[in-house]
Order: structure tokens, then sequence, then C-alpha cells
């Protein structure tokens, strides 16, 4: 997400790559030879941490802890990550200790974002677990003088021939795993897999459901108190003035605290900190200098704004000639992370260094800027991830532990925990910005693509932290700190411009991305960053083009992909789906779409049904059904729960959701003002077809399913009603004036 | 009692001299409608609300099924839809037409005032035809819907045809010429079309409107239905601007639609700007109390917590978590003192409200208040109603607070 | 003071009598069970179960609580010893985030208390008022839906366990 500044030539020769390689997945490989072409790299994380002992831990007693830089967001990952260690270094994953994201004893893996753990971190630790197994039998061979080849590690111990065994507890003296990582390990055969590949149940579900301390929100420390912020009405209003005396002499208040536009109470126990808030709130004058631009056109005024073009692909063959050209404009709205549980955090500051626990996806990243804002050094402020509710992407969770970091500095030696309101995280988590993207494309007499425009004009999709100047709070301190220029984010991955360049075979192609640094409203990444809308504006185009050739919507797609993974799930959902069968009925529709994540992660494609209430234009969900291919699958049901989630999450998003705004503030500050999916609505069933790929890489899955979702949604629409909508969300009021009366 | 049963006598008198009406032949020719004249129906429906009599809870639209309770017993929202068989599929436009002005079916039955022919009778010509377009080109849903369960003597239909005699106004909505054609077109809408009075005005013995009390105030599905006229109880005045955002949407000094009312303005949201325009212009004159300008809600609040401990600690722990926050939580007004049903004769509006809860349709924006059925007791809501009427209204106290809502239980829980 | 019945146990409490029970269960009981989300009744979060029916704790002050029979996500069984409903909602791996799910569950187990084997349609429509943002949906009815069979197979042990509880 902070890779370095985009570099125009460089991504211009990828993009050229993809089109001929018709794959993106070569380039993470290729990009790295130009960094290191010397050795060949390490494995995933093993390049940032190289030193075994980083990963894997193991005490005399035989115990065996895991290090993960990566956090549990409740997509599993503990639970897979423990697979793959137990699997190598041949435990039962119940005798493993899994530590995530601490900055204190876990290498720095960056974000928990993209999609990456498993790619990252699952890699890293499956070679150190194999070569911290082959290491022991090299010390085991010496001890029992046989020849390695004829030991075998099995369930904490290295036996030999003649049942003579040593514990890994007794194997371990010194440093033996102090040691780096070699490029290649000796990983077992795919066939030879025991664990990996298992749906072993998640490790943290029990405790979640029996209420268990899950969450940063349970946390409960001695002497801690309770803390609330009072956030301006809106984005730049400065405190004017305010008198505390009354919030100060309430039940339980302990103090107010004030530095600039920041304004927390802390008190005894937590409804007192919420009373308190309140009366403060009340209490507060403020200047509102906020001017939100008018959200009813909100895409000219993205458009209309100066941007940076970046072309990130640019390929131009000789062709057949173009018999007919379709264009067209696709728009999505801002749309918001709306955790369930708001952003909470605990800090504690002994008057020398700061403990904070978070539920924020850098672990890292959050030090560095909290550090800053306090100025302190580094060293002196310790991060530990605790679970939060879901967050999809950058959402409160930093904000919130600067909020606990400033407050528990200005009451040393008691934790302090803090939660924001309902209202607090509606109007102040950084929205999945508004994008626009305009698209042209030519058939030949045969049908077939003969050349591809695309263009996607969006902000950033990162403000995380590093960077005091990220966080909330800091900006309203009485000496502000101000946040970094915004980035577009770099190629293969992209962020805008995520998904922005097809899969599919086309002989000539261009696509730009037009980066727009100015920010009418906060933004940050959103569960699939640009894919989202891209791989909607691009699937929903493929069908306007089919439909222009006559052309079945996935013999249209088939047509133009040759990468066999891709072509395998796309056979694979419209099969299960029962589509060449699929009998049309008034008011009924069928959908399709397909995207190969980031064009190199999970391949995900997507089959839906609707029907849709002519009067109203209301649309409900009938069948969903889904094929993934996550490369070596781990925990297959841990992917298809990702993929289930992500279908019906889209859905809401792609149904219902818009932020609402006015000039002086934002509007969707609750449920009632930003309505998501109910069980009313839902999908009647949503199947997940897991396509195990063994022996290829893990592929990330976590935001997989967003894009093809919104699409297939959006052509099941279109089919049902024979009206194409390009504009988000596809509510009742939209639909309903797109097929009229 | 004595005076009804001489009335139903004398009715039943007339009755076996009118009561016959021919049945007007099937229509199965194939109809072609111009597509404005469809739209310009679709509009025309909304304006009337058919959808909320005539379709079921869940229900597909104008299939009807929909249960109307009225003193004479239960009538069902008849299937409107294109079907021959269940629906209106086989009436011509003069089928329809009689059916609309004068409250007789294609088969030649009279038809109960529950539908609100009284005000149809008095639609343009154009309107009508644009109606019937509109519905002749909705899907044909076959749909059977039940039998009306009606008392003697009103479950006798010739009845009817003396009741029209009675009170069948068929004139046309006159023209003011003093006011302007805004107020004018707001007035046919309003009296023709969007029969305000059906559940505005008071209804006599018989079911009919009560004209001397035009928008006097009325029932809606055992809701109170508040005067539209200077009776209006609370002090908080009506805007035409105002009215025009609370028929819209939502107003900021009045708050939003529940109940039997938030279809209503569900339906509006989706009209042309102008004809709900007219409407504020028309209803909102009439609502306009003499020499009257913006009037505060004033609070009697020590009173009403030194009369009302238990309900204002109850307020003080449950409603000003959303209620008490100056209007910072969404589609919250600055105090409850602005919502009308506080000043009501009765206190059923606020009891369906707090056993009920507020939602609006799903995926759409709109007031989200949680029912409290299961949170409360009858006492503590009781305890609550009559704090809240004590501390805004200067109107007496209510009575039986607690019996109605055991009433309300009863016929609104499932 | 204010006397609770929470989980079959009566508990006495200092907290203010307008104080929601949301902020007693976690802060002063300190249980995990029922969660912040809203804290104005519109996503079920903090759903906990008192006299057999689902309520939003976040909008029930104490005070209105004495004699009542309240019954929170630790009432109904523990990690090692999980309710049929809990252990359902295990064995469908019904959570991503997980946050949601106790007050899910709370509510579910007022419906199957109160109907032993409810239709989907029932499901769903009882289930509507609670909010989900992982878009677990799918597998909270299949757990719900599995925990009913379990207690059709249980027999008349279910509810007989359910009033227990209460
Ligand atoms: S927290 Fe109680 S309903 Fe949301
Ligand atoms: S599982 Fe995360 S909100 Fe439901």
């Amino acid at each position: 997400m902070n890779a370095p500044l985009f570099n125009p030539s460089r991504r211009d020769v990828l993009a050229g790559a993809l089109v001929v390689s018709f794959s993106l997945r070569a380039i993470p490989s290729l990009a790295q030879e130009q960094e290191n072409v010397s050795k060949p790299p390490l494995p995933g994380s093993l390049k940032k941490a190289p030193m075994l002992d980083a990963w894997i831990r193991i005490d005399a007693d035989g115990s065996v802890t895991v290090f993960t830089g990566k956090c549990e967001i409740g997509q599993g990952v503990k639970t897979a990550l423990i697979q793959v260690a137990a699997e190598e270094l041949e435990l039962d994953p119940h005798a493993i200790h899994l530590v995530t994201a601490d900055t204190a004893r876990a290498a720095n893996e960056g974000f928990t974002s993209g999609s990456n753990s498993m790619k990252d971190s699952a890699s890293a630790i499956r070679n150190a677990a194999a070569q911290v197994r082959e290491i022991l039998i090299g010390i085991a061979a010496e001890r029992l003088g046989v020849a390695a080849d004829r030991l075998r590690a099995q369930s904490g111990a290295i036996i030999g021939p003649d049942n003579r065994r040593a514990a890994y507890g007794d194997l371990v003296a010194g440093n033996v795993l102090h040691v780096t990582a070699q490029p290649t390990s000796k990983l077992k055969a795919p066939d030879t897999l025991k664990i990996i590949g298992q749906s072993l149940p998640r490790i943290d579900i029990p405790g979640k459901v029996t209420g268990g301390v899950s969450y940063v929100h349970d946390l409960r420390l001695p002497g801690m108190v309770h803390a609330r912020v009072v956030r301006p009405p809106s984005y730049d209003a400065r405190l004017q003035s305010i008198d505390t005396s009354d919030a100060e002499k309430m039940p339980g208040v302990i103090k107010v605290v004030r530095d600039g536009s920041f304004l927390g109470i802390l008190a005894e126990r937590e409804f007192q900190a919420v009373t308190a808030m309140h009366a403060l709130a009340a209490a507060a004058k403020w200047d509102i200098a906020t001017k939100l631009p008018d959200e009813t056109n909100i895409s000219s005024i993205i458009e209309s704004l100066p941007a940076e073009d970046h072309v990130i692909a640019d390929k131009h063959a000789e062709s057949a000639s173009a018999t007919r050209t379709l264009q067209a404009v696709y728009r999505r709205p801002y749309q918001m992370h709306a955790s369930i549980g708001p952003s909470c955090a605990v800090a504690s500051f002994d008057g020398d260094a700061l403990t904070v626990w978070s539920h924020a996806q850098g672990m890292f990243p959050l030090r560095q800027a909290i550090a800053e804002m306090l100025r302190l050094p580094e060293e002196k402020v310790r991060c530990i991830h605790m679970e939060g509710a879901g967050c999809y992407g950058h959402n409160g969770a930093d904000d919130a532990a600067a909020d606990a970091a400033l407050l528990a500095s200005a009451l040393p030696g008691r934790p302090v925990r803090v939660q924001w309101m309902r209202e607090q995280e509606h109007q102040w988590e950084p929205y999945g910005p508004a994008m626009v993207s305009r698209t042209r494309a030519s058939l030949d007499a045969g049908g077939n693509i003969v050349d591809w425009w695309y263009e996607v004009r969006s902000n950033t999709h990162s403000t995380r932290p590093p960077g005091a100047g990220q966080l909330i709070a800091a900006r309203h301190l009485e000496t502000p700190f101000t946040p970094g220029p915004p980035r577009p984010g770099d190629q293969p991955e992209g962020a805008g411009d995520r998904n922005a360049v097809p899969l599919y075979v086309l002989s000539n192609v261009r696509v730009v991305h037009h980066f727009v640094p100015d920010m009418p409203l906060r933004v940050s990444a959103l569960r699939g960053l640009g894919a989202y809308h891209n791989i909607f504006a691009i699937e929903s185009f493929m069908d306007e083009l089919a439909a222009a050739a006559g052309a079945d919507a996935i013999e249209f797609r088939l047509r133009h992909l040759k990468d066999k993974r891709a072509r395998a799930v796309i056979t694979a959902a419209a099969e299960r789906f029962g589509w060449s069968s699929w009998q049309a009925a008034k008011g009924k529709g069928r959908g399709f779409a397909f995207a190969c994540y980031k064009n190199l992660a999970a391949f995900c494609a997507v089959a839906v049904e609707v029907n849709i209430e002519h009067e109203s234009g209301h649309v409900r969900l009938g069948r969903a059904i889904a094929a993934v291919d996550s490369g070596q699958a781990v925990n297959p049901d841990g992917i298809a729960n990702q993929i289930q989630g992500g279908i019906v999450q889209s859905a809401s998003w792609t149904l219902y959701e818009s932020v609402h705004f006015e000039p002086r503030r934002i509007l969707s500050q609750d449920w009632s003002t930003y309505p998501i999916l109910r069980f009313g609505t839902v999908p009647e069933s949503v199947d997940v077809y897991v396509i195990d790929a063994p022996g290829e890489p893990f592929l990330g899955t976590g935001e997989a399913a967003q894009g093809p979702t919104a699409a297939a949604i959006a052509n099941a629409v279109a089919n049902a009603t024979g009206v194409r909508i390009r504009d988000l969300p596809l509510n009742s009021a939209r639909v309903k004036a797109a097929i009229g009366v | 009692m004595a005076f009804s049963l001489l009335l139903i006598v004398v009715l039943g008198a007339t009755a076996l001299f009118f009561a016959t009406h021919l049945s007007i032949p099937e229509d199965r020719s194939q109809r072609v409608f111009a597509p404005d004249l469809v739209r310009r129906g679709g509009e025309l429906a909304a304006l009337g609300y058919c959808a909320s009599c005539h379709t079921a809870e869940n229900g597909k639209p104008f299939a009807g099924g929909r249960p109307l309770a009225t003193p004479f017993g239960t009538l069902f929202g008849t299937n409107i839809t294109p079907d021959p068989k269940t629906g209106i599929g086989l009436y011509s436009q003069a089928a329809f037409a009689r059916t609309m002005r004068d409250g007789i079916d294609r088969a030649g039955r009279d038809l109960y005032p529950v539908f609100p022919y009284n005000h149809f009778t008095r639609l343009t010509d154009e309107d009508l035809s644009a109606l019937y377009a509109f519905l002749m080109t909705r899907a044909a849903v076959p749909a059977q819907n039940p039998a009306n369960h009606l008392t003697f003597p009103y479950n006798v239909r010739p009845l009817l045809a003396g009741w029209k005699l009675l009170y069948l106004d068929k004139n046309p909505v006159p023209r003011d010429q003093t006011r302007s054609a805004e107020w004018n077109r707001g007035r046919y809408l309003v009296e023709a079309l969007s029969h305000c009075g059906a559940c505005h005005t008071p209804r006599d013995r018989l079911g009919a409107e009560i004209a001397s009390q035009h928008f006097d105030s009325g029932e809606a599905e055992d809701w109170w239905a508040p005067p539209l006229n200077h009776k209006f109880p609370s002090p908080v005045s009506w805007s035409e601007e105002s009215l025009f955002n609370y028929l819209r949407s939502w107003d900021v000094g009045h708050g939003g639609a529940v109940g039997p009312m938030a279809p209503v303005v569900a339906a509006l949201a989706t009209v042309p700007e102008q004809d709900v325009r007219a409407i504020a212009a028309y209803v909102g004159a009439t609502l306009a109390k003499p020499g009257e300008s913006e009037k505060r809600v004033d609070e009697k609040q020590p009173q009403a917590a030194e009369a009302h401990p238990q309900g204002a600690e109850l307020y003080a722990g449950i409603c000003a978590t959303c209620h008490e926050t100056g209007g910072h939580v969404p589609f919250t007004v600055t105090s409850l003192g602005q919502h009308t049903s506080i000043y009501a004769p009765d206190p059923r509006n606020v009891i369906h409200v707090v056993l009920e809860g507020v939602r609006p349709p799903e995926g759409t924006v709109g007031a989200v208040m949680p029912a409290f059925a299961d949170t409360l007791s009858d006492a503590q809501i009781a305890d609550i109603a009559a704090y809240l009427r004590a501390r805004f209204s200067r109107g007496g106290e209510w009575q039986n607070i607690e019996a109605e809502i055991a009433r309300l239980r009863r016929s609104t829980s499932p | 003071m204010i006397t609770l019945n929470v989980n079959g146990r009566s508990r006495d409490v200092d907290d203010a009598p307008n104080t929601p029970l949301l902020y007693v269960l976690r802060g002063t009981l300190e249980l995990n069970g029922a969660k912040f989300g809203c804290g104005l009744g519109q996503c079920g979060a903090c759903t906990v179960v008192i006299d057999g029916k689902p309520v939003f704790s976040c909008l029930t002050p104490i005070s209105i609580l004495q004699g009542r029979k309240i019954t929170t996500l630790e009432g109904l069984g523990s990690e090692d010893a999980p309710s049929p409903l809990q252990r359902a909602f295990i064995e469908e791996q019904a959570a991503q985030c997980g946050y949601c799910i106790p007050g899910m569950i709370m509510r579910a187990h007022a419906l199957l208390t109160a109907n032993q084997s409810p239709t989907d349609a029932e499901i769903r429509e009882h289930m509507n008022a609670n909010l989900c943002r992982c878009g677990t949906h799918m597998r909270i009815l299949a757990a719900i839906n599995r925990a009913a069979g379990g207690m059709h197979a249980a027999g008349a042990r279910a509810p007989a366990k359910a009033e227990e509880e209460e």
C-alpha cells in the first residue's frame, strides 16, 4: 500500500508483459529479479525477517511458538497459519501457540491487507517450519549417529529406524534456530500433506460464541478507566470555546482532556464516560469550516478535479477491423466499512513507555505514527494487536488507538479504554472512494473484441499510517500534524487502478489511471480497493459487448480467455449454477462475472439469480454460486467462509449503499441513514466451490468476491429488466426509474 | 340506535327499488395504451395510494388481500390486477368508470364505501382513463382473496344503494377563483384522488364522512388520524413548506410519518414534486391557524416529573438516549413535544409506536426505532405515555392507558 | 443497589439506575457476551434474553429489571460445555469476525425456546432485527436450523433446558 511513487516507464513495461503473458502472476517474480538479481529471493515475508527464530521458537520443554506479523481480522488467518506450521513441523495443530502482530515480539510484516497474509506470512512460516524441521533432523542425526535420510519428524520428536527418538525440546539447546533462512526449503510433497487442505475448525470461534475475551473491546486491565472523545461536527471544524466545568463535576468523571480541537473525557465507568461525553458535546462551540461537495453530482466533481495520469497498459497489434463500437460510463459512490463494532483501543502509559492494544491492521506503522504524534522514540511505544469487529480495510481502528494514546498519556499509571460511538464511526472512518470509469471497445464482424479502452478516475485508496498526520486526533491538536501526500498505489497490485487491466486476451488495449489527489471526503482502503469498481465496470461491459455480439455471456468470456485456471473457475461456476439449462421468467434474471483478484491472487467466478419486483424496483437475490481457486487451499472451509461473506457484503454495497452528505456534514451517521442488507433479503442460498491447486502458491482470497459479485448482480438486473444500470447502488428507486412504469 | 334502525328500514325500502344494476359485458379485447397515459396513471395511482389497501402484507402489488377493519366488520382489499378470474382483467373502461364513480362493480354489485368512491366519483375522465391504463398494464396476479366478514344488516349489499342515495355527492370538485391554481389543483387531488378525508374526517353511524366536520380528525387502522384544519391540536404550527417536507419524506420541525401514514408518504415520494406541492398548498391552508406564527413547544417538565416519577425515570433511561440529544440522532426532532401524537385525544398512536417501533422499507434511508413490546410492561409504557402527555400537552390526562395498551398488544401481536 | 437476576444468579450492582444493562453486564459484571454496536437499538449486537424475549440491552436501564430473568451468552454454555445452539454455531463455523454472533445467538435462543421448529422464513423474519457486517448470514441461518433440528432430535429436552436457563 505504501509502495514507492509510481514510475511510468516500469508500469508500462509490466502492463505490456501482462497482456502478452495473459497473466500478471508472472510479474512479482519479474519485479523481484529487478530488485535482487544476485541470489534467488526468500519466500514471502522471510525477505523482511530472514532469521528462522523470528518465526518459530521451540523451548526446552518442547513447547512450540509460531510468530506472525499479520493480524486476525475475522478472516481465520490464525488457524490457517497454525495448519501450515503444524504440517511442516509434523505437529498436532493444538500443540502450537501462535503469536500475532506485536511490535515487541513479531516480525514487521507491514499491514494485514490486500489478501496478502497467506502469500506473505504463510509462505514464510511454511518455509521456516520446513527448514527448522530439517535442522532438527540434522542435529538428531549427529546425536543418534544415524544418517539424516533415515530419520523422520513425528509429533514433536525426531524418530530413527530403531524407534529411538529425540524430542524437539532436547535438540534446540543453544541458538540453533537463530540462523538465516535459505531461499529454498524441503517442503512436504503435495500428496503427503495431512493438515494443509483440511477444514480445521477455527481456533477463535469457540471463545467468540461463549463470551471469552476475544476482542480488544473485552480487554480489562487493573485500574483501567473508560474514555470517550468528542469529535467536531465536521472534518475541519475547530473548537472555538468550551466550558468543561459541568462535565467535570459529573459522577465518575476523572478529567477532561483538551488539546486544540481534540476533546476527550475520562471516567471510572463506561456509561459515566458516555454521559459526560454528551454533556461535553453540548457545551462545545465549533467553527464549522467544512464545505463538502454536492452529493448529487459527486461524480462530475471528481471528474473535474485535477488528476495525474498513469498509463498502466498500452499495447497495440494488428487485428481484424472493427464493425461496431460500444462505450459506457460506470460510477460508484462513497461507501463505508461500517464495522458492526465501533473502533476501540486500550492504552497504558507508565510515564516513560506507552503500550497500545489495537485492532488496526498494521502494528508497526501504527507505532511509528503514535510515536511521532506523542514525540516519543519508537522504542518507547509498543503496539499489540487484538481483534476487533471486522474492519474490511482501514476504518477507525488507528484513529481510536491514537485517541487512547493521547488520553493515556494524560493519565499516567492507569490504562485507558476508548470506544467510539456509532455516530463517530460512521462519520469519521475513511470511506471507500467514489469512482468513475469511462470505457470503449470495438467488436469485429465475428463478435470478437478488437480494441479496448478504459479510463478510471479515483482518489487514493490508502491514507493509512505511518505518519502522525494520518491520525484524526493528531490533526486536531493545538499544533496539528498534516497528512502526507496521497499516493496512487503501484501496479501490478494497483489501488484505484486495481484490476483495471482485464485478464482477457486483447490485441489492442489502453488503460489509464487518472489519479485524483484532492479528497473531498476522507477516504482510504475498503476491501478490494478499486477492484470492486473496476471489476463491476469491466464485467458489466463484457456483458454489454456479449449482448452486442449476440453471444452467451459465459461463452463470450471464454472466447477471450487463455488462462487455464481462469477458464476453470468460470466453467465450474456456470455448471454448478446450471447456466445452460436456466429458465427465464418475467422479473427473473441471471448474471455472471469473473476476476482474478489483482490479476495475481485468487480466481473467483460468481453467478447469481435475482427477482425484481416491477412496481417497486426492489431487487431480491435468489441463488448465488461461486467457484474459487486460491492456489494450494490450506483451509477450504475458511476460503468458502470468506467468499460467502464477501458475496453477501458486496451484495449489500451493490444494492443499497452510498454515503450521504451535505455541504456542512456527513449525513450517514447510523444504520438508519446508512442502511445495509438484513436477514429479510439475503440470498436464498450462497454456495461456494473451492478448486484446490495442490503445489501451487497460496493466493489471497479475502477480497476476491467483492468485484465479481457486484458485476454479477448488475448483469442479472440487466438480464431481468432489459435495462443496463451503470451507477451504483442498484437501489429500488434507481431500478424503478430505469424500468419505468 | 332507534334512529339507525329506522334508517335501515328506509334504506331497505329504497334499496329494493334501486339495487338492481346490470352487469357490464366482459371485455376480452387486446388493450393498448399510450406510454404517457400509463405513466401518468402510475403517478395518479401513487397519489391515490391504491397499493396500500389493495396489497397484502408482503403480498404482490395490487393483488389485494389486506384486511381492513371497520366498525361494521372486516373487509379485504380486492385484487385490482388485470387477472381475468380473480382481478379486474375483464373490466372495460366503462365498467372501471362505473366502479370508481358509482361504487358498482362489473357484475353489478354495490361496493362498500371503505372503497372511497365517494372521492373517486369526482375524478376527471382523463384521470380515470389514465388509472385504467395503468392498472390494466400491471402484471396479472391470480389471487382469490378472503370473503368479507360483515355483521347484519351491513352484509346486505343492496342496502348500499340507499346509502349512496343519502351520501354519494357526484358533483365535481368546485374551483375557487379567489385561490391560486396550485391550491385548486391541490383541492382536486386531495378531494377526488388522495381521499385524505377517508381517514382524517369523522364518519357517522353508517360509515359516511360527515361533510360538516371535514378534516376534523378520524381513524385509520386503529390509529388516530389528526385534524387537517385549525383543530390541529399540536402547538407546533405547519407551513406549506414543512407540510411539503413531511409529505415527501421528513420534516425537521415535525418528524416523519408513522403507522398508516407511512405508506402514503412513501408513495408521495415517487410522484412529481408539483403534485405534492399542490396538496401542501391546499391542506397547508386549511391547517393554518388564523393569525398564528411559528409556536414553540412549551414544556412543563418539573410538574410532569412530579406527577409521573416512574414515567420520568423511564423516559430518562430509555427515550432520552435518542430523543434528548437535541435532534442529533438522525430522524429525531429536537423534542418529542413536536410529535402530534402527544396532543391526540387518546394515547393509541404513542402506544403503537412504542410497542411496534418504526422501520423503513428494506434498504432505504429512514427512521429506525426499536419495538419495546418485549422490553416494557403495559404499566411502564403507560407511565411513559402519561409523562409525555403531562410534560408537553395542555390537554387533559389520557384515560385507561393501560387497558388500551393491553388491547393494542392483542390486536397487533400476530 | 439494584439486584439483578443474571443467568440464574442474583447480582447486586451499584450502577446508577438509568445505566443501560449493556454497560452493567460488560463493566460491573465483567461479562463479554453482549457487545456495544450502536447504542440506538438498531443493530442487535447487545441482544440478551429477558423473561424469554430478545431485548436490546443498550436501551434497557437496569431500573426496570428488578426481579426479571436476564440470560446472556454466558448463561447458555461455556467453551468447555457449549449449549446446543452454541455448538451449532461452532459446527457450522458460523462466524467471521464474530462480533455480531453473541447477539445473534441470544435472539435465536429466544426463538427456539418459544418455537422448537421454526421454518426458514420464520427464522429470517425473526433475525431481521440483528445486523451482521461480515455477511455471515447464511451460516448463521444454517446454525439456527441445525440447532432447531438438534432440538427436535433432543425431543422435550430442549425446552426443559431453556426453562431452567430463564
Ligand atoms: S448496540 Fe444495542 S442495538 Fe445496537
Ligand atoms: S461475523 Fe462479523 S459482523 Fe457478523
